[in-house]
């Protein structure tokens, strides 16, 4: 089963309202993609609980209908404005 | 449940650096557990893997001990590191040889 990017990026958006997300579909087959979700939200998180933040928004799909997701996350900052 | 809990906790406890991964090292099963392996091979960090497709107790198991939905995994010195995209973050920025390198000998 696959995932259209458009509701992955909805469901990350619903759950941290202010994220900037980017997402690739990388190989044209709606089921590998790469995101990239920056929030202001993350600051002082790891990275570990800046992912988390993004599978809780994808409520469980992650792993499941949603196999292949690259996921990098970070707070605004001069690699991200 | 508690009893897979039980059986990670000593495993990322007797062993500095572990993978749980889908195959082997040399016969990886999924995309990212390759490349989590090729990360480790590069660092030259000796290192342990748990297949998770050989032992489905461990499978469930492990994303409910971090609380992380997918595989590959990986624990240093019993903490929890992250998954394949935040070891290739890691990577790249020196961090994860930084962390396995301190006492790794």
């Amino acid at each position: 089963m696959a995932m259209a990017a458009d509701e992955i990026e909805r469901l990350i958006r619903d759950a941290i309202p202010d994220a900037q997300v980017t997402i690739a579909d990388l190989a044209g087959d709606g089921d590998h993609y790469s995101a990239r979700v920056v929030s202001a939200s993350f600051a002082g998180l790891d990275r570990v609980r800046q992912h988390q933040r993004v599978y809780a928004a994808l409520g469980g799909r992650m792993g499941n209908e949603l196999h292949a997701l690259q996921l990098t996350t970070a707070a605004p900052s001069g690699d991200d404005q | 449940m508690s009893d897979a809990r039980e059986r990670i906790a000593e495993i990322v406890g007797k062993t500095d650096v572990v993978l749980f991964m889908k195959g082997t090292t040399l016969f990886p099963q999924c995309g990212f557990s390759s490349r989590a392996v090729a990360i480790l091979d590069h660092l030259g960090v000796p290192f342990e893997t748990v297949d998770v497709l050989q032992d489905p107790e461990i499978r469930q198991g492990i994303k409910d001990y971090s609380d992380w939905p997918t595989v590959p995994q990986l624990y240093v010195k019993g903490q929890f590191v992250g998954g394949s995209d935040i070891m290739m973050e890691m990577f790249e920025s020196g961090e994860l040889k930084q962390l396995v390198g301190q006492d790794a000998e």
